[in-house]
């Protein structure tokens, strides 16, 4: 920590780590109170009296109710869940495979090989979603969440593979080595000991996907059309503007709800996330 | 029949030739130690002998097989790392047994074999921790119960001692001697130390740069190296070597070098005839100089300036000034000697050793 006199704890720690949290933090506060603030004072403008902007005297759940009767938000929860999960399943499968492949084994065009798939990460989505639509409508898949959930890998895959391959090339030679003395086929040292280590790298391989594909936009923007297949970030948005008017209450506590999910699972597999992008095998 | 046939085995990497035609024949129930500097290409043999490295050509038998093309798992041999290589995900007891698991032992047999190797080496209460909970050495245990408990053919060590600290070491190389012992298993042990190859070695093998030195019984390439390397690298410390020519003087041959003039009795001159009016490399062990007074000696002693006394409880060594040259001699505790000492030393006719300067051969 910084020693010395408190006041430089106080100038070069405190306030600038409080500043930083307060940024950070401050818009999901926002949302919080926006989803529960009536509509009357929501489109207030500011010289009106009695403007708190900060809180709310006459907190209400009229928003959130509506936000779940109304709209089809739990559908669209539902749907993001299970394309989020689905590319997720495949872009680690894929990536685990081919972590492997590039760090372990000695093949003629590993490193171009290598190379050409993280290349295929820096192509932007805003570019990519051209030809894709093309090819979405060529195999119909349009409007379901197949358009999302075999697109997604296209950016999943790479940053896995990625991960993957730095933390498989921490892992030891000698273990596989050893195994494979002690009877194993590379096929069985790879479930056997290697997979079990690398477990913290797959875990945080799989956070970062799903987060990923959670808070996509482009694709399903393009790709879905029909309000029952839409993911959260894109129904939200679509169908809480209507017109011309920002449904301001509703939007915030569906952003706020959308959210949830991805804390949630952020904080059960925190330290595993952390010990996976630092990856320590030793012993 | 265990033995192990090492026939022109040679490993290229590129353009780097790492091992080059080693010939070596490892009897059944032998413990062969492989020892040289690093990049010598022992543990590319070794890796080569267990099938983790590909051979370029040559061949490898394993109790008369040849095993050039079988992977590691058919070759009936256990291997302990110089890192141990331990499962860290799997307790103790589960490290031991995986072999044998992979193999599909029955659980009753894996049980026997796994206690049976755990109390061979002191580790009966380890068997439920996990390898972070241990010790350096007790982890070095484990990687030996684990190629212990599957009874192979022959067990290869790749430098298992390196990454213990020097007492423990010493305690474990005299464990594995033990073990050896009880259980007689053929073995290719890899070092750079040369006090483990003299220790452990029923027979030891110098290699540098990919090419065997020698081959023999410690004492053997010891008392009589077959050239300067092997002379230099076994012993500590190590021998000394001086540049000398050889001249006829009076009746006498006589090695003259910096500060050198021995005159040398009838047996070595004879040795030594064909280099008559040369020079040659003369090499004398720190042990085999003796601190001599007055003009004792007979012709074949030096005069030395005593440059630093380093005094090790059991002897003393000597770095001494001689001519323009430096020597060290190990001598016994108990000789008077104290920095800029002037002293005599005198060497025995039959512990000297000469080389050829260019071939460096032993004459």
């Amino acid at each position: 920590m910084i020693e010395g006199a408190k006041w430089r704890r106080w100038l070069y720690f405190y306030i600038p780590l409080g500043t930083f949290v307060f940024w950070l933090l401050f818009p999901f506060y926002w949302m919080l109170v926006t989803s529960v603030r009536p509509d009357r004072e929501l489109y207030r403008p500011w010289q009106a009296p009695n403007y708190t902007p900060f809180w709310t005297a006459h907190p209400t759940l009229e928003h959130i109710t509506d936000l779940l009767t109304g709209t089809l938000f739990i559908r669209w929860m539902a749907n993001t869940l299970f394309i989020a999960c689905a590319s997720t399943l495949i872009s680690l499968f894929c990536g685990v495979l081919a972590g492997y492949a590039l760090s372990r084994l000695k093949f003629r065009f590993a490193g171009a090989l290598g190379t050409g798939i993280f290349i295929t990460y820096l192509v932007p989505q805003t570019l990519l979603f051209i030809p894709l639509a093309n090819i979405i409508r060529n195999f119909q898949l349009g409007d379901t969440p197949w358009a999302l959930i075999l697109t997604y890998p296209t950016f999943l895959i790479p940053f896995c593979t990625w991960l993957l391959m730095g933390y498989f090339k921490a892992i030891p030679r000698e273990l596989e080595e050893c195994a494979r003395i002690d009877g194993a086929t590379r096929w069985k040292a790879m479930l056997y000991i290697i997979l079990p280590i690398a477990v913290p790298g797959i875990l945080s391989a799989g956070i970062f996907a799903f987060t990923l594909s959670w808070n996509e936009y482009i694709y399903a923007l393009v790709f879905l059309s029909s309000a029952e297949e839409k993911t959260v970030a894109v129904g939200v948005n679509s169908e809480l503007v209507r017109g011309d008017v920002f449904y301001w209450g509703q939007l915030m506590a569906g952003a706020l709800l959308g959210s949830i999910p991805v804390a949630f699972i952020y904080s059960f597999f925190v330290e595993h996330y952390v010990a996976g992008l630092t990856g320590s095998v030793k012993g | 029949m265990a033995r192990v046939l090492i026939r022109n085995l040679n490993k290229m990497y590129n353009e780097v030739h790492a091992v080059k035609s080693v010939n070596l024949e490892i009897r059944d129930r032998e413990f062969v130690v492989l020892v040289g500097p690093s990049g010598c290409g022992k543990t590319t043999t070794l890796r080569m002998v267990a099938g983790l490295e590909s051979i370029t050509s040559g061949d490898v038998l394993i109790g008369d097989i040849v095993v050039n093309e079988l992977p590691p798992m058919d070759r009936d041999i256990a291997m302990v790392f110089q890192n141990y290589a331990l499962y860290p995900h799997m307790s103790v007891f589960d490290n031991m047994a995986f072999g044998l698991k992979m193999r599909k032992f029955p659980r009753t047999e894996i049980e026997k074999r796994v206690r049976e190797a755990a109390e061979i080496l002191g580790i009966e209460t380890l068997l439920t921790r996990k390898p972070r909970q241990l010790s350096g050495g007790q982890r070095q245990r484990v990687a030996l119960g684990r190629a212990i408990v599957r009874h192979p053919q022959v067990f290869l060590f790749d430098e298992p001692l390196s990454n213990l600290d020097a007492k423990l070491r010493v305690q474990m190389r005299v464990e594995l001697k033990k073990i050896h012992d009880r259980l007689g298993t053929t073995a290719i042990y890899v070092t750079h130390d040369q006090v483990e190859a003299m220790t452990l070695g029923d027979r030891v093998v110098v290699m540098k740069d990919g090419i065997v030195q020698q081959v023999g019984e410690p004492l053997d390439l010891y008392n009589a190296p077959a050239n300067r390397f092997v002379a230099g690298f076994l012993g500590s410390p190590s021998m000394n070597f001086a540049t000398v020519g050889l001249a006829e003087e009076g009746g006498t041959t006589h090695a003259l070098g910096d500060g050198l003039r021995l005159a040398l009795p009838a047996p070595v001159a004879g040795r030594l005839k064909p280099y008559l009016g040369q020079a040659v490399t003369l090499g004398i062990r720190p042990e085999d100089l003796r601190v001599v007074s007055g003009n004792a000696g007979n012709g074949l002693s030096f005069d030395a300036v005593v440059e630093v006394v380093e005094r090790l409880g059991s002897e003393i060594l000597l770095d001494l000034k001689v001519g323009s040259g430096t020597m060290v001699a190990a001598v016994e505790p108990t000789v008077p000697a104290k920095i800029r000492d002037q002293l005599r030393l005198a060497l025995n006719a039959d512990r000297l050793h000469f080389f050829d300067t260019s071939s460096e051969a032993a004459i």
